[in-house]
């Protein structure tokens, strides 16, 4: 609670116009509510005039991030302009980033014929025949976990089972799946993250990763019958099979983030959510059906990816304020999903919410993420087999947090299970 | 009050009756009809709410419309001339009597 207090006190010792929701030390440090809750109620479409990242719009309310992400005619995502990322250096060769024209850093029509060609990996059907090969895995990563001992909840359970995930789905050589944990770190990783020291490392190792992947491509692209993986995907379908090398690895970037960053910090992030809230995980053990709305509100409470960036391709109003075309929109999902005029005791962790899926961190609009039934997928049988094995996954100390206002994650969780 | 069927590829059929003005969706919803989700909550911003109109009834409640309606169709599963989006169909005195089919499965 005292953290909690002087962050108050911290969100409210500024003038208002020089609140700046972007400083990465708030999320690490976990104080970036205080700031939002500010916004809400004072400046709900807030316009920062300086910040590491010039000039930013910042929208927080749960009612105007929907307008935003379901206008995409006014709100672009083109990578062009900057993309879906506050830091432009994330998406464009500005500033020591290089460029990486994805297809959520994309506006239709392009955006539409990418996205389908890797879709169908996520399709329903897909997702059944996936179901036994999660549970195997997840079952035997839990039985060969210290029962009694500290470990590390974050690297030898959430990064582990996504990492596998993703390995499974790029048919990537599965010894060797850590380096796309390592590529998924890196590519969101700005200077001074802690995950990259200059841009100039990000550059190299991801060159080291299209090189890497150029090659599954060549192996891929001429065989006789297509395989089902990601990367066959892209080589075969007509929407892809022409990219260039760039669009190429951004593509490949944003499956392995979207697939690892996402689900890790959401798997990690229950955890501590029951840790806190234990007549929560006793609510769901009396009743395990509750798990249906349990997933979605641990992606809510988590919030993996706390926002997504528009540039305004016209001057819009909104919430009052005139944004000028060029602005740099963002969209923070994260207080969003802290709104309280939209949803009822935002900040508890309440597993028998009426409408769970009412949340943000999927995003909503065409951008909405394409992998989001996997995720709830994993996440559903991680905590059915949790259920099954463990009284109580018990959090030894505080978690250390990712600097960084993209990726709101862990680097650990220090843990011990009870039996 | 609107009847509205909804019928599921196995043949089950969820009879609802709603008040007039609200949307297919939240008919749906309110009555837990089980495959429409609906987590939008009626912005035609998610497609968790695809269905298939009878084609009975297909002039009476139009096509899909023009924008985020058909942007968003784009990528549900298996959509069809007769695909909408149950949250972007208004249930009128019109409508009573509507047949929606269900698909297999909500993406």
């Amino acid at each position: 609670m005292a953290v909690a207090a002087l962050a108050a006190e911290g969100a409210y010792a500024l003038p208002l116009d020089k609140i700046d929701v972007s400083n990465p030390d708030l999320y690490q440090n976990d104080t970036i509510e205080a700031y939002f809750k500010r916004l809400r109620a004072e400046d709900p479409v807030h316009y920062c005039a300086e910040s590491a990242y010039g000039p930013y719009w910042s929208i927080t309310k749960y009612d105007d991030i929907m307008h935003v992400d379901t206008n995409h005619q006014i709100f672009s995502s083109e990578a062009s302009l900057g993309g879906i990322t506050i830091d432009n250096a994330l998406s464009i060769a500005e500033e020591g980033g290089i460029d990486l024209p994805n297809f959520i850093a994309m506006d239709p029509p392009r955006h539409d014929e990418q996205r389908k060609a890797v879709s169908p990996i996520v399709a329903p059907a897909n997702l059944a025949k996936l179901e036994g090969t999660i549970r195997e895995r997840v079952c035997r990563v839990l039985d060969g976990l210290p029962v009694g001992e500290a470990f590390n909840w974050v690297d030898r359970v959430s990064i582990e089972l996504t990492t596998q995930m993703l390995a499974t789905l790029m048919d990537f050589p599965f010894d060797e799946r850590r380096k796309l944990t390592r590529w998924s770190d890196v590519a969101t990783a700005a200077p001074g993250s802690g995950i990259v020291d200059s841009w100039e490392q990000r550059t190299q190792e991801l060159m080291e990763c299209a090189g890497y992947f150029q090659n599954l491509w060549n192996e891929r692209v001429n065989a006789k019958e297509p395989g089902s993986d990601l990367i066959s995907m892209l080589a075969h379908s007509p929407a892809t099979r022409n990219m260039t090398q760039t669009e190429y690895l951004a593509n490949v970037l944003l499956l392995i983030v979207g697939g690892n960053d996402t689900t890790r910090n959401s798997m990690t992030g229950g955890v501590l959510a029951f840790h806190e809230n234990p007549d929560q995980l006793a609510k769901l053990r009396a009743n395990p059906a509750l798990l249906d709305s349990t997933i979605p509100e641990i992606i809510r409470w988590q919030t993996p990816l706390p926002h997504m960036r528009r540039t305004a391709l016209s001057d819009t109003e909104l919430g009052g304020k005139n944004i000028r075309k060029g602005d740099k929109v963002v969209m923070w999902y994260l207080s969003g999903n802290r709104d309280e005029t939209t949803i009822e005791r935002p900040d508890d962790f309440i597993i028998d919410r009426p409408r769970p899926r009412q949340h943000l961190s999927f995003g909503f609009g065409i951008h909405r993420c394409v992998g989001n039934r996997l995720a709830e997928l994993q996440l559903r049988i991680l905590w059915e087999e949790i259920l099954k094995r463990f009284k109580r996954i018990e959090v030894l100390a505080e978690p250390e947090r990712v600097r960084s206002n993209f990726v709101r994650g862990y680097t650990t969780l220090p843990v011990r299970i009870h039996a | 009050m609107t009847k509205v069927s909804f019928v599921e590829v196995t043949g089950t059929t969820y009879a609802v009756e709603a008040d007039s003005g609200i949307s297919a969706m939240e008919a749906a919803v309110r009555n837990n009809v089980p495959g429409i989700d609906g987590d939008c909550g009626g912005a035609a911003a998610c497609a968790t709410c695809h269905v298939y109109v009878d084609p009975a009834w297909l002039a009476k409640t139009g096509a899909a419309g023009e924008g985020m309606e058909k942007d968003m169709l784009e990528f549900a599963e298996d959509v069809r001339e007769n695909s909408r989006l149950a949250c972007q169909i208004k249930l009128t005195s019109e409508l009573d009597g509507l047949v929606l089919r269900l698909p297999e499965k909500q993406h």
